[in-house]
């Protein structure tokens, strides 16, 4: 028999984003119910057994398994309802604005869920080898950082002896020390760009605390080996171009691409949700509210953020945004939010006249002293200087809502006081 | 004049400290920092390297094969070797919750290892 | 010693039809894989494309078996249930000078006596592909033509066969095959032997050693690499046709492929290769490929590429299959050569070389009790939410998505394993778990941990394609941890 189910809220992922939304709504008194793939909540906090998760949401240094534990006892202490080992395999909005999902698992069979509102919390997959199309041959032992990370910390096997990690994104900084932990060699870090894609203390604590060297402005050209990855073939970029006669071979059994997320939206799609190409992500308003009424967003499954604290942040924003929805309370004005000069998007997408809102950026520069203003209509309105700019590091600005008292466009632009190439 | 470059892993942001020195009795002036956490973070690296250690031990658990687990503070990094190659031949009961207590005095340095999930069965 | 009436060396297109078509038969088989799995080979690595029947002439045998092999597959695939579509090809022109490929092309297709194909102004062929760049200015309309997932026809092609009595050993790499006059002995890399008195040498790229190690002719098989590359099937530049350019002289182009399971194939290049196991892919190939396609097809993103692999064509210097007995040895077939078409050709390339058994002396008496129909394939993607549900009674498994980019429930994987596929490619070109977007990077594990319990086989001995190819190093604890070396330094 299909299963009839009905709620309030419908949170598809039981991660830090999508259990921070349900804590929110839940505690509310509205019907939650999260729904996430794997057997236990936590999304892929699971794996993430390193510290250095929790500062700013828990006010406490934590594990990925120990912020996964609080954020998941806060959820049910609210009382939502989690929903494990179930995949969502549809999701269509009906004539009357309420959602239906279709659940599949091994304990219920075929669920037809209704929600009358939607969070969106399914994060991002791994940008992997076949997307950048590296050439060579496909042997086995190349893995995408996640997955190998799941396979030490969850499975507790070995997925090689001697790895070279393509991109410095922090999963592949996290697991070079992950694998020097494990007994397994890392021969070097490949990135692409002039500067590292991870954190800065996990370069320290990742790679220099174990000696491994970062070729930064370097590509792999061949990943080779018949049966088994025997080495990848390395080259220096020089304005993007790999210097062949430049190139180098370091003999490995084992590459780990960590070369960025991807926000895993298919769902979205069929929902049919507005994307942005910037961020691959809903485009929303400053509610976390998408293109579709009564469906939100927030985590990564918006914008790949680096902190898991600002995941749950966001997330629990679009819950309390989805209560007011719930509420029958309007929908916030969409007034244009533009990403200026160098910056890489800017989200929310729209503003609401007065309303006080947190934007998130992605810098597309590296500087060490630049001016990031907020021109409404034209007009300068905020401005703030900032000594410590990344591309790696997302920013953030709070602008009070007196500031944006019209109607209008709203562009950011990231202004150098002086550039910096590392 | 000593001068050490170091970047502090006490938060995100990863500030780039700089330790000087008259010579080799006097001592540390850190410079960088853009909170306490920073300066005591220099000064320990400079005399006595620690690191939060997280690492898995296998369970006997249906459902969790493999637990989480990390030392409760920074551990002397000379003890850490020694530690994993323990810990990896470890195979623990459940239940177990976050928190609990694995190895209670790792070295003699007062470090704890504890459990960092609930893992029910 | 058992002494087969034949051993089939070669379990690709060409291996398998052969085997299916002795499973109709009173007569003993045994199908040969150097790979751990059917179809690793040539088969598993090429566009997918049932053709034409338009592009040879009909003086070569390659068309003539083509022609026979594209009639035969609505039947087989009413039997053996694998995907395959007959969405129809369209040969484009963008220039005066490409339109005259054309018209000879299509009047090359009538002389072959090919069925309804239909010249089509420009109107005629945005209306029946609208993806096509609206500068087309005419071209050619094969109806005939379509798509098929060529590792999943092998594979049913050999359970077909194996249901029917047709042995099989994979990782079986033949190594000596002597006649002792009655028979042929031929011995495996690992010391197995088998005993036959027909041999029939569908051995793809290495058609050539086998030949050579028989004593039989002497002729050299050249690889020819192609390469493709897979779109998300989400690109909103997919397709309803194939889309052909017109061909050049050593390749019929570089196409756009709605393939039969919904994803977009673009591809393939051409390019000699000096190895015969070479199916590295390089980078200078994709931007030219996308290129290429771009002019038929202008939607085509370099972003939807989820990822790309390489093929080889096993070519001999007539261009042509050569299909013969052999006139050295006795009781010895030759199957070579056979590239494009030769997946569209497969069919009759098992009726052919059955045939050319015949004809050499082996008898053969059809089965009354012939098994036809395979059982049919359940994929939780293609069930209705009501069969689900009765599925899901049945066995919880069923509804239990282990692959969730192609939806791919833990049952379907468990089946494929039971069925013999115990390796991490046997298993995803069975069951499509990790061919899509993620390219396993989510359920590579699950999927290790499914054929590790349901084979036996420990975990860190699984490989992704067999032989060397160990996806694990161990178990964590089993390399010491040294790093306060690197502290030091």
């Amino acid at each position: 028999m299909i299963h009839l189910q009905s709620c309030d809220i419908a949170v598809i992922g039981a991660g830090a984003a999508g259990l921070a939304a349900a804590a929110e709504t839940a505690a509310a008194g509205r019907s939650t119910i999260v729904i996430d793939r794997e057997e236990l909540p936590g999304g892929i906090l699971r794996q993430c057994i390193h510290n250095g998760f929790g500062l700013t949401y828990f006010k406490e240094e934590l594990t990925g398994p120990e912020y996964a534990c609080r954020i998941t006892g806060l959820a049910r202490q609210a009382g939502a309802e989690l929903r494990l080992g179930c995949a969502v395999i549809s999701a269509v909005r009906n004539a009357d604005g309420t959602f239906e999902l279709t659940l599949l698992s091994a304990a219920d069979g075929v669920t037809k869920l209704t929600a009358r509102a939607l969070i969106l919390a399914m994060g991002c997959r791994e940008r992997n080898r076949g997307n950048l199309a590296i050439p060579g041959t496909r042997p086995a032992g190349i893995y995408t950082a996640g997955a190998a990370q799941k396979l030490l910390n969850l499975e507790g096997v070995l997925p090689g002896r001697r790895a070279v990690i393509v991109g410095s994104g922090d999963i592949g900084l996290i697991m070079a020390r992950r694998f020097r932990w494990s007994g397994i060699e890392v021969e070097a870090v490949i990135e692409i760009m002039r500067h590292p894609s991870g954190l800065p203390r996990n370069i320290a604590q990742c790679l220099n605390d174990f000696g491994i060297p970062l070729h930064l402005e370097h590509s792999v050209i061949e990943i080779g080996g018949r049966e088994r990855v025997e080495y990848v073939d390395v080259a220096p970029l020089s304005d993007g171009v790999p210097q062949l006669e430049r190139k180098f071979r370091i003999l490995c059994d084992t590459v780990l691409f960590s070369v960025g997320l991807i926000p895993e939206n298919e769902l979205s799609a069929e929902l049919g949700v507005e994307l942005n190409p910037a961020t691959g992500g809903a485009v929303v308003d400053c509610d976390c509210q998408t293109s579709v009424p009564g469906v939100f967003a927030g985590g990564n499954v918006l914008h790949v953020h680096d902190l898991v604290d600002f995941v749950s942040a966001e997330a629990a924003a679009a819950g309390r945004a989805a209560l007011r929805y719930l509420d029958g309370q309007p929908a916030a004005a969409k007034n244009p939010v533009r990403a200026g000069a160098n910056l890489k998007y800017a989200i929310p997408n729209y503003f609401s006249p007065a309303r006080t809102t947190e934007f998130s950026f992605r810098p597309l520069i590296l500087s060490n002293d630049a001016t990031l203003t907020a021109e409404l209509n034209g007009e300068t309105v905020w401005k703030r200087r900032l000594r410590h700019i990344r591309p790696a590091e997302m920013l953030k600005a709070q602008l009070p809502g007196d500031l944006l008292q019209q109607d209008g466009e709203l562009v950011f632009n990231l202004i150098q006081e002086e550039v910096q190439h590392a | 004049m000593l001068e050490k470059h170091l970047i502090c892993i006490s938060c995100p942001i990863g500030c780039e400290l700089s330790a000087g020195r008259e010579s080799d009795d006097s001592t540390w002036k850190i410079t960088g920092n853009r909170c306490p956490r920073g300066e005591a973070y220099a000064l320990a690296e400079l005399t006595d390297p620690r690191r939060v250690v997280t690492a898995v031990v296998r369970s006997n658990s249906p459902v969790q094969p493999l637990l989480p687990v990390r030392t409760d503070q920074p551990l002397p990094k000379r003890f850490i070797d020694r530690l994993l190659n323990h810990l990896y031949t470890l195979t623990v009961k459940t239940p177990v919750k976050c928190g609990d207590v694995l190895i209670d005095n790792v070295e003699n340095s007062g470090v704890r290892v504890i459990f960092s999930c609930d893992c029910e069965k | 010693m058992f002494t087969y009436d034949v051993a089939v060396i070669g379990a690709g297109v060409s291996g398998a039809s052969t085997a299916y078509q002795l499973g109709h038969y009173h007569v003993s088989a045994i199908l040969l894989e150097k790979c751990a799995d059917v179809g690793f080979g040539v088969s598993k690595a090429n566009s997918g494309i049932i053709h034409g029947g338009f592009h040879h002439p009909v003086s070569s045998l390659k068309a003539k078996l083509e022609i026979r092999g594209n009639f035969m597959f609505d039947k087989l695939q009413y039997e053996l249930d694998f995907p395959f579509r007959r969405n129809g090809i369209l040969v484009v022109a963008f220039s005066e000078e490409e339109m005259a490929t054309v018209r000879k092309l299509y009047e090359q297709g009538v002389a072959n006596g090919v069925r309804n194909l239909e010249m089509c102004g420009r109107d005629r062929l945005l209306r029946l592909e609208p993806k096509l760049n609206a500068e087309v200015i005419g071209g050619f309309f094969a109806p005939s033509g379509g798509t098929i997932e060529p590792y999943r026809y092998v594979f049913s092609l050999v359970e077909a066969a194996v249901r029917n009595g047709v042995n099989l050993h994979c990782d079986f790499k033949v190594e000596q095959c002597e006649n002792d006059g009655e028979a042929w002995l031929l011995t495996a890399a690992d010391g197995r032997r088998v005993r036959a008195r027909y041999v029939v040498n569908a051995a793809g790229l290495y058609a050539d050693e086998i030949s050579r190690l028989s004593g039989a002719e002497e002729f050299t098989i050249h690889a020819r690499k192609g390469e493709e590359y897979l779109l998300d099937r989400n690109s909103k530049a997919r397709p309803e046709r194939v889309i052909f350019p017109v061909p050049t002289k050593h390749s019929k182009g570089v196409l756009v492929i709605p393939t039969a399971e919904g994803t977009t194939m673009i591809g393939p290049t051409a390019d000699p290769a000096d190895d015969k196991e070479d199916t590295s892919t390089s980078s200078d190939h994709m931007a030219r490929i996308v290129a290429l396609v771009r002019q038929m097809v202008d939607g085509i993103s370099v972003r939807d590429v989820i990822t790309s692999f390489a093929g080889l064509r096993p070519v001999l210097d007539s261009e042509d299959f050569y299909i013969a007995p052999s006139e050295k040895v006795p009781r010895f077939i030759q199957v070579a050569g056979i590239q494009s078409p030769g997946l569209t050709a497969s069919p009759a390339i098992g009726e052919y070389v059955k045939d050319l058994l015949k004809e050499s002396g082996l008898t053969l008496t059809e089965k009354k009790d012939y098994q036809y129909d395979l059982p049919r394939h359940r994929e939780v993607r293609h069930e209705s939410l009501e069969a689900l549900d009765r599925l899901h009674a049945e066995n919880p498994a069923w509804t239990h998505l282990v692959c969730r980019c192609e939806k791919i429930s833990e049952a379907e994987i468990v089946e494929a394993v039971r069925k013999g596929h115990r390796t991490l490619d046997g298993v995803k070109f069975y069951t499509r778990a990790g061919m899509g977007r993620c390219q396993g990077g989510f359920c590579s594990a699950r999927i290790m941990q499914i054929i590790s319990r349901e084979s036996g086989i420990p975990l860190e001995e699984l490989t992704k394609k067999g032989g060397d190819s160990r996806l694990l190093a161990g178990r964590l604890g089993e390399l010491p941890v040294q790093t306060e070396m690197e502290a030091g330094k």
